[in-house]
């Protein structure tokens, strides 16, 4: 008897005749909202996120006053290159080992995602916003976002995504609550968070 | 015959992993009840979370709505949980995982230490998994010369500092800044006496000390919060980014997953994750969720194994009404609220899982009989109760697992009503007013009236703390 086979067995064996088709699930929670962008801006200020609203044209501009000159910056391939200012080194990455990543000062990516309620950021590894190490290693991270992108709460945001992707759900820099139960910011992933939110 | 004797369910097994305690819950408390530095830690720190807990739940108006739902998925996934993991499997192998059953702690450990062995590496990084403590993964890979790593920062103060959690979220709760400090400077290569000890400062050097091990690891060993049956993806929730680097940078990632996890559809974590980062960090989201299914070219891990856990979780669904405690997503809301566990501390429920959680939970795991007292480790008070994000009647579990405690009836009676006193300040004062007075009046425990008498004729009663009850009431 195989090890599946003898788990298997004990749990049916557990349930016995309790076996049930399934347990109606009340819903009646709120699955749908409007979306608020003033909410999402509140909320990702208040984890530490930096936020600026802007119009597309702008978003190289601001990138070029968010990063020092000459500052590295690793991009997914799919990113407009319009995005980014003349002022900083672009790496697109098209299989970078992870060293040249984390050596990168900073990453610019899309999202998939916004969720207003919960002030977080979803990339799903679409071209442009790369895989998943690309988001992880450079210490800050800017995100532009769509007003379109942005829903109400969390189901919508589920409703929206795909499974078969490599999800990332981000909210704020990376933080820690070890200390004495106190948010730090800043262990291991991007110590600074900066969000682009156009209209 | 055989066959309904290899089918039946069966407990964890004893002499691997950490359900049980070495002492019974009453002498191991008096320990932690004896250290005032470990009280004022751990009340800090529980008061904190329960006010950040109460802001976020407040914001959203349907949470009683949210926790019915969940408290439902939970039950269905119970009435239906083979089925739904032999989904699972199916999922999970169509998108190039590897599943693997194990019906035990010493199972599972074989089959994580042979998958690591297979790869050649001598060194594995972790994230913070329950599963993996419970059955002692680390001692297992140790014994045949594989380091593993605890990446999450608390797990690491833990390992650095060889001490025990005592906290599911913060397993670190009961060490204050001064004292991770000095765990780091004794123990990390290269940190100075200059390191101070603001929270920031400590987090920076964790960031560096573990860097390169990041990226150097080949392989790494994770937990899983939730794993979706009906498209096979697995959830971490985690604040640091420890358990982005750990599913993302290592060439194998092997998942333990305790066979309860399982959730029926996508959809389903619309609830949980709503449900979770508010009842546990006090956050509408914690700062990192990560979901994969199966292996994605050229993106992360490719080769992902997937080890499902029973380990005496056959034995829990068995038990109709003990069944519930399965429903458990290690928020540690339950902990933050209990009176009992803000003054014993987490050290002395002896398990992994601490606080009203364990004692319903590990009890029912090891088979009540070893794990005899955890049942009467609460005054039954019911806050962990309206705490629950999926709506555990704990108290009804204690109350169940008590009439199968094979305690001797007077110390069994004894020590619930000692419990009732305990949260009811009057009466709990005027016991300890008692035992302050029997112990000027020569041995401790001698002349105690009832209710404490009949407890402590068999076991020494815990040591009344320096601060009573009241106190302590009135500060929280
Ligand atoms: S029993 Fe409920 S409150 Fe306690 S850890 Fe589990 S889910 Fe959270």
């Amino acid at each position: 008897m195989t090890a599946r086979e003898l788990v298997l067995g004990r749990l049916r064996a557990a349930l016995g005749t309790d076996a049930r088709a399934s347990v109606e699930v009340p819903r009646a929670y709120r699955r749908a909202g409007m979306r608020d962008l003033e909410q999402l801006v509140d909320r990702l200020v208040d984890y530490r996120a930096e936020v600026h609203r802007l119009a597309e044209a702008d978003i190289a501009d601001t990138i070029s006053g968010i990063l020092p000159s000459g500052a590295t910056v690793v991009v997914p391939p799919g990113l407009p290159p319009a995005w980014l200012p003349s002022t900083v080194t672009v790496v697109v990455d098209g299989g970078l080992a992870n060293e040249q990543i984390g050596a990168a000062d900073a990453v610019v990516t899309a999202v998939a995602v916004a969720v207003a309620e919960t002030g977080t950021v979803v990339l799903d590894g679409s071209p442009d916003q790369g895989r998943r190490v690309l988001s992880l290693l450079p210490d800050l991270h800017v995100c532009v976002v769509r007003a379109d992108q942005v829903v109400a709460g969390v189901p919508e945001a589920l409703a929206r995504l795909s499974p078969h992707r490599p999800l990332t759900w981000i909210s704020g820099p990376s933080a820690t609550s070890d200390i004495e139960l106190n948010r730090v910011e800043g262990v291991h992933g991007p110590r600074n968070l900066h969000v682009i939110l156009l209209p | 015959m055989t066959r309904t004797f290899l089918g039946m369910p069966v407990t964890a097994p004893p002499g691997v992993g950490h359900l049980r305690g070495a002492e019974p819950f009453p002498s191991a408390a008096r320990r932690g009840l004896a250290d005032p530095q470990l009280r004022r830690n751990l009340g800090h720190a529980t008061k904190t979370i329960r006010a950040k807990s109460a802001g976020v739940i407040g914001e959203v108006p349907d949470w009683q709505e949210l926790r019915a739902a969940g408290s439902a998925i939970k039950t269905d996934v119970m009435a239906r949980l083979p089925e739904l993991l032999e989904q699972l499997e199916a999922k999970v192998t169509a998108a190039g995982g590897v599943v693997h059953w194990a019906a035990d702690a010493n199972e599972a450990n074989r089959i994580v230490t042979d998958l690591v062995r297979a790869t050649g590496g001598s060194r594995v990084i972790k994230v913070k998994s329950m599963a993996t403590q419970e059955i002692g993964l680390n001692e297992a890979l140790e014994a045949v010369g594989i380091e593993p790593v605890e990446t999450d920062l608390a797990e690491l103060i833990v390992q650095l500092g060889d001490d025990r959690p005592s906290h599911i979220l913060v397993p670190a709760i009961h060490r204050n800044r001064a004292e991770i400090r000095e765990i780091f400077l004794r123990t990390m290569p290269g940190v100075d006496s200059t390191l101070t000890d603001e929270p920031a400062a400590l987090a920076a050097v964790a960031r560096r000390y573990l860097r390169q091990t990041f990226l150097t690891t080949k392989v790494a060993i994770s937990g899983a919060n939730f794993a979706v049956a009906d498209t096979g993806t697995l959830a971490v929730v985690e604040s640091e980014g420890n358990g982005r680097m750990c599913l993302t940078l290592p060439e194998t990632l092997i998942t333990v997953m305790g066979i309860e996890k399982v959730v029926p559809t996508w959809r389903d974590l619309e609830v949980f994750l709503q449900l979770l980062p508010r009842a546990s960090t006090g956050e509408r989201m914690n700062p990192y969720t990560s979901m994969w299914t199966g292996v994605t070219p050229g993106d992360g891990p490719q080769a992902f194994h997937l080890v499902l856990l029973d380990n005496g979780r056959s034995a829990v669904l068995a038990d109709e009404v003990g069944r519930q405690a399965l429903h458990c997503i290690r928020c540690s809301a339950c902990l933050n609220v209990c009176p009992v566990y803000e003054r014993t501390g987490g050290h002395a429920y002896g398990s992994v899982y601490p606080g009203p959680i364990g004692a319903v939970l590990s009890p029912q795991l090891t088979g009540v009989a070893d794990n005899s007292s955890l049942p009467y480790a609460s005054s039954l008070c019911g806050a962990c109760y309206d705490a629950c994000p999926v709506k555990i009647n704990i108290p009804e579990l204690l109350v169940h697992l008590r009439d199968q405690a094979p305690h001797p009836r007077g110390e069994a009676t004894a020590m619930a009503a000692a419990a009732y006193t305990m949260n009811r300040p009057r009466l709990y004062q005027a016991a300890q007013r008692a035992v302050r007075l029997s112990r000027l009046a020569g041995r401790r425990g001698r002349g105690i009236p009832p209710p404490l008498d009949g407890w402590t004729a068999s076991r020494d009663l815990p040591d009344p703390p320096a601060q009573t009850f009241r106190d302590w009431w009135a500060t929280r």
